[in-house]
């Protein structure tokens, strides 16, 4: 069972770790009327900005806030030095790893990973067998889940190679802070974000198809509808890139087009926050609206770069992350500088039989899921809900992983009787192209109802400002 | 630019001019119903009004009668109706929000904030007493928004299709409003009968034009003069012909290899209003010149979209 978690402010009772003591200081000279009031502040701007998130099925133009906390999340300068070593690591380790199955599959003949296991998994694109992507990369944006244990110690909860998102509100929730309590950014060296979209510009231009000089880069979305919309058009924007829809595209001999209203222009290279499954109704799902038919031929012809590349997600299976320590071993002989969750894969029988006598206390996910859907949270659950989930191991066991349940680490967070523990974690964005890359931090999830773990924005979760301190 | 991004900013345009106008109506009956004994001539303005902008059969849906205070809650707040000040304002931002990427953050912020300010004042269900407020605020976001595409959008193709939505939405009203008032433009009225200043009032009042005329003629109002003001003055902002010149110039800062044909079509209207005189108009009869004019607007529209807005599928 859960340990006592790590404090990411507190040491003890009322003495602040020392990268946060200048923080707490301050925040002990605030009224608490004040604070009261810069929150409300911050929710009436992120309102009029529309930095909001479509509801499902809900009325048109109602959109939610993704409520931002006002108490950031700090990490000392040490701390990050660690974690972005760490996580550059497995970003190459995973590109790596990517390459390899769609080409020599020597990881596989190696026997370090079952083949059957990415063979069979419904992530793995044939299509993508022997087709060479511009330096080798796949993931070119990659957001790490990053949990901190009840030991101190960082870990990797998850690593979403597809289309992850939420780099938007680490940089509005940067911005909002300044503008709330400029103050604090006066007595903190506090590591910038805000050069992020220019970053991640250059490194999309850089893995255009060989031989084009001025690449033109644009933004695939799947609409205003999309839950992710402020972020695809904020992106774009800050980016100066077309945000376009599939309608927009249409290829023509094997080059990619869009429709403007000077004609038909060529681009080079798509950023796109669709799934594969979308991407061309010819290769994928017949009935998709949203993809460009024939966009596959052109992309397997070299003639445009699809950033994250078809097929990523055979990486961040749940089912395949058990197996990153081994990847990074295997292709940069290194050992890996953080460590997975353990895990146990309910494929084999001794961790299944373990699990299913276990699952009061366990965490079990399933392989596919996403955004906190589809996850059983034992100790938080009641008889029927872990029976339930016990009939579905047993029915389709390849479909679950099982986990301990951690004590995330808590971080201060302003709520209605003033500050309290909630728990947290951090998703840095690593952008690889000509180079790795990571701005400074990331976004902290917390999850803002007491006690709970789930700081998914779709299951009540809100956002934090993350501090990397330069000094 | 992308066809689809000019595409939403020009209805986005298109449906903010519109909401003015309407608010513009609706004030300007509204201002007439207060008025003793205007009864009679307000409810045949409401009605034909209705007719001119082809809302009186979804009216007759929900009403028996032409009631003012249920005709300006209907075209302003009806939620249901395409065609409600409401609607527009919806669409207009549903249009902003889909290139919001596109926008300058004022502009955007600018319209999100109607929308945020709308909702609650709809819910409301405003008594008809908030009427004369509800259409002035409509007709303040609208002027803002106006400001604040001219003073912050870069003047490129994007402002240059946001600008001819807003023309060409003008110019269609203003002929619907004129169509509306048609029988009391044609001269024959000013020989004996004495025109109703009920009537004109509207008229003048809904298309800014009260004040203007008073400078302009330093006379009585008279018929010929008013529509000399309305379709003729090229420096008056909701004349056909000021509205049919700014459609024009625009569509000539975004000319392509397909629109010579539009753009022929928009010169050939802005020089035929810039050449022609009153006698001339009314010779062929108002009525039938505004029902070509309002036709040919259609087809510029029509035009513009295949041109520019959503070019055929690439063969």
């Amino acid at each position: 069972m859960a340990n006592q978690p790590y404090d990411e402010m507190y040491l003890g009772e009322r003495a602040a770790r020392s990268h946060y003591l200048r923080y707490a200081q301050w925040f002990r000279d605030q009224p608490q009327e004040r604070l009261a009031q810069k929150r409300a502040e911050a929710d009436a701007l992120f309102h009029r900005v529309g930095i909001t998130f479509a509801v499902y099925g809900q009325e048109e133009g109602a959109e939610r806030l993704i409520p931002f906390d006002i108490v950031p999340r700090v990490l000392p300068r040490e701390e990050w030095i660690r974690l972005e070593q760490g996580l550059k690591q497995r970003v190459r380790a995973l590109n790596a790893f990517i390459h390899d199955i769609y080409h020599d599959q020597q990881i596989l003949k190696a026997g370090v990973i079952p083949a059957e296991q990415i063979l069979c998994n419904s992530q793995y694109r044939p299509e993508m067998q022997g087709v060479d992507v511009p330096g080798d990369i796949y993931a070119h944006i990659a957001g790490i889940d990053i949990v901190r244990d009840d030991a101190g110690e960082f870990r990797v909860l998850e690593d979403n190679l597809r289309v992850p998102s939420g780099v938007s509100y680490m940089l509005e929730n940067r911005k909002m802070m300044m503008r709330l309590f400029p103050e604090l950014f006066s007595g903190h060296r506090v590591a910038p974000v805000d050069h992020y979209p220019e970053v991640l510009l250059d490194n999309l231009r850089s893995v255009a198809p060989t031989g084009v000089a001025d690449p033109t880069v644009v933004l695939l979305t799947a609409g205003a509808h999309n839950s992710a919309y402020f972020e695809h058009a904020f992106l774009a924007q800050q980016m100066g890139v077309e945000l376009v829809e599939g309608q927009d595209l249409f290829v023509r001999d094997e080059a990619v087009f869009m429709r403007t209203t000077q004609g038909p222009q060529r681009i080079d290279v798509i950023y796109r926050r669709i799934d594969d499954d979308f991407m061309d109704p010819l290769v994928f799902r017949p009935d998709s609206m949203l993809g460009v038919p024939g966009l596959l031929t052109a992309y397997r012809a070299g003639h445009i770069t699809i950033a994250n590349a078809i097929g990523t997600g055979v990486a961040d299976d749940k089912s395949i992350y058990p197996y990153v320590p081994e990847m990074i071993r295997f292709y940069l002989g290194q050992s890996p500088a953080i460590a997975n969750v353990h895990t146990w894969l309910l494929r084999r029988k001794e961790d299944r039989d373990y699990v299913l006598a276990h699952l009061p206390e366990l965490v079990v996910k399933e392989v596919h899921g996403a955004g906190g859907y589809g996850m059983l949270i034992g100790p938080a659950a009641t008889l029927a809900e872990i029976e339930l989930f016990r009939r579905q191991i047993i029915a389709a066991p390849d479909r679950y992983i099982a986990q301990p349940t951690l004590a995330l680490s808590t971080c201060p967070t302003f709520v209605d009787q003033g500050l309290a523990p909630r728990h947290i974690d951090l998703r840095p964005f690593v952008l690889s192209g000509r180079d790795v890359t990571i701005v400074p931090g990331g976004l902290t999830r917390v999850a803002l109802r007491d006690g709970s773990l789930v700081v998914n924005s779709s299951q009540g979760g809100g956002t934090k400002d993350t501090w990397v301190l330069e000094t | 630019m992308l066809s689809r991004t000019a595409d939403h900013l020009y209805w986005m345009s298109r449906y903010i001019e519109r909401a003015e106008s309407l608010a513009r109506l609706v004030d300007a009956h509204y201002q007439m119903s207060l008025l003793p004994h205007s009864g009679e001539t307000l409810a045949q303005s409401l009605s034909s009004t209705m007719r001119a902008l082809h809302m009186d059969e979804a009216y007759r849906k929900r009403h028996e009668t032409i009631e003012p205070g249920a005709v300006f809650e209907f075209v302003s707040l009806n939620r249901d109706y395409s065609g409600s000040i409401f609607s527009c304002l919806r669409s207009a931002r549903e249009n902003a929000r889909a290139v919001r990427g596109s926008l300058t953050s004022e502009l955007w912020e600018t319209l999100n904030a109607t929308w945020l300010e709308l909702r609650p004042l709809a819910a409301r269900r405003s008594p008809a007493a908030d009427i004369g407020s509800f259409v002035e605020w409509v007709k303040e976001r609208s002027h803002l928004t106006r400001g604040v595409i001219v003073g912050t959008m870069m003047h490129d193709e994007a402002f240059h299709f946001t600008r001819i939505g807003t023309f060409l939405e003008r110019a269609d009203s203003t002929a619907r409003i004129l169509t509306a008032h048609q029988s009391d433009l044609v001269p024959g009225a000013a020989a004996g009968v004495v025109p109703d200043p009920f009537a004109w009032s509207v008229l003048l009042r809904a298309l800014s034009a009260f004040e203007i005329y008073r400078r302009v003629y330093r006379d009585v109002i008279t018929p010929s003069k008013v529509a000399q003001l309305l379709i003729l003055r090229d420096d008056m902002p909701r004349s056909l012909l000021r509205c049919c010149k700014e459609v024009y110039q625009n569509l000539k800062s975004v000319t392509n290899e397909q629109s010579a044909e539009t753009e022929r079509r928009a010169g050939e209207m802005h020089a035929m209003l810039h050449f022609t005189r009153m006698e001339a108009i009314t010779a062929g009869g108002l009525p039938r010149f505004l029902e070509e004019f309002l036709a040919r607007v259609r087809d510029l529209g029509d035009r513009i979209a295949s041109d520019f807005l959503l070019p055929p599928a690439e063969v």
